[in-house]
């Protein structure tokens, strides 16, 4: 129960931080992405308060032996740049600039009941499911082909 | 076109540190909302609790704004509902195929200097300006 009060608090903080800080009004996320037209760079500032604080807190965290309410740190340890990451990303960024919404601030204005929000929560949903049926096709055709004869 | 916000954007930013670094006290889960909401849709077996408690947490904080602080969560894009759609459905597969969004890879990816983090923000920062400066250039933001 104090874990799940902990997860609670952190959704709520986070959430309150994309409010406060602008993330959650498409408008403000395209007038950052949008050189064109009066460029606002408040959310480049976001950016830099947020990972000021995280770059020293989760070093501070880490020297823990363990997490309060699990037993191991889940960090993740890949350092290899694949394809699949360059361009997953990249259609993210496209999709970020077309609508103004990344997925938290897509969530956090759900609350809202404002049809943009909603909208974008439902297909993206599409989308998470969509490219996991993709992933999991690919696998599946990816058994060892017969050999060949002759 | 918005003004700019420097107090409001450090602020918020350091309150998006902080809930990053609780729950990775509390749960030793890194504070990507991507993966976070990908573990809550069919087909991922356990692990749900701390999931849906975040989640929670998230929507009480736009329940809360939206009562106390007007306009701070409506959508206020010039951007049509359709195209919106469109837009979720890409980040939807960018996400997935990409391994996270601007939480896990922009602010605690970077926070831990990976290098696929970098390169992934990167790449979206870098697609997300151009596709927002065509839209502004060619159709005058509207669409």
């Amino acid at each position: 129960m104090k874990g799940l009060t902990a997860a609670l608090t952190a959704g709520f903080l986070f959430g309150t931080g994309l409010a406060v800080s602008g993330m959650t009004r498409a408008d403000k996320v395209i007038a950052f992405l949008d050189l064109a037209d009066g460029w606002d760079p408040s959310l480049a500032l976001v950016m830099v308060g947020a990972i000021g604080v995280h770059f020293v807190l989760f070093r501070l965290v880490l020297q823990r032996p363990s997490p309060v309410f699990a037993s191991q740190f889940g960090v993740p340890t890949r350092r290899d740049i694949d394809a699949r990451l360059v361009v997953g990303a990249g259609l993210f960024g496209i999709g970020w600039g077309l609508g103004g919404y990344c997925p938290g601030p897509g969530m956090v204005s759900v609350s809202s009941a404002s049809p943009h929000a909603l909208v974008f929560i439902v297909t993206m949903t599409a989308g998470v499911l969509l490219y996991q049926a993709f992933d999991r096709f690919l696998a599946a055709n990816r058994t060892p082909a017969p050999a060949q004869d002759a | 076109m918005t003004t700019f916000t420097p107090v409001s954007a450090l602020s918020g930013g350091a309150l998006i540190g902080l809930a990053a670094s609780l729950l990775m006290m509390s749960h030793g889960r890194i504070a990507g909302i991507s993966g976070i909401y990908k573990g809550l849709l069919p087909g991922v077996e356990g692990d749900r609790d701390w999931r849906v408690a975040f989640v929670g947490g998230l929507l009480l904080a736009g329940l809360a704004f939206t009562w106390l602080v007007p306009g701070a969560v409506e959508a206020s894009a010039q951007r049509s509902v359709g195209l919106t759609a469109v837009a979720g459905l890409i980040v939807g597969v960018g996400v997935t195929m990409g391994n996270g969004c601007t939480s896990g890879h922009g602010v605690c990816g970077i926070s831990r200097i990976s290098r696929r983090s970098l390169v992934a923000t990167a790449a979206f920062m870098t697609t997300g300006m151009i596709t927002a400066t065509l839209v502004q250039l060619l159709m005058g933001g509207v669409l």
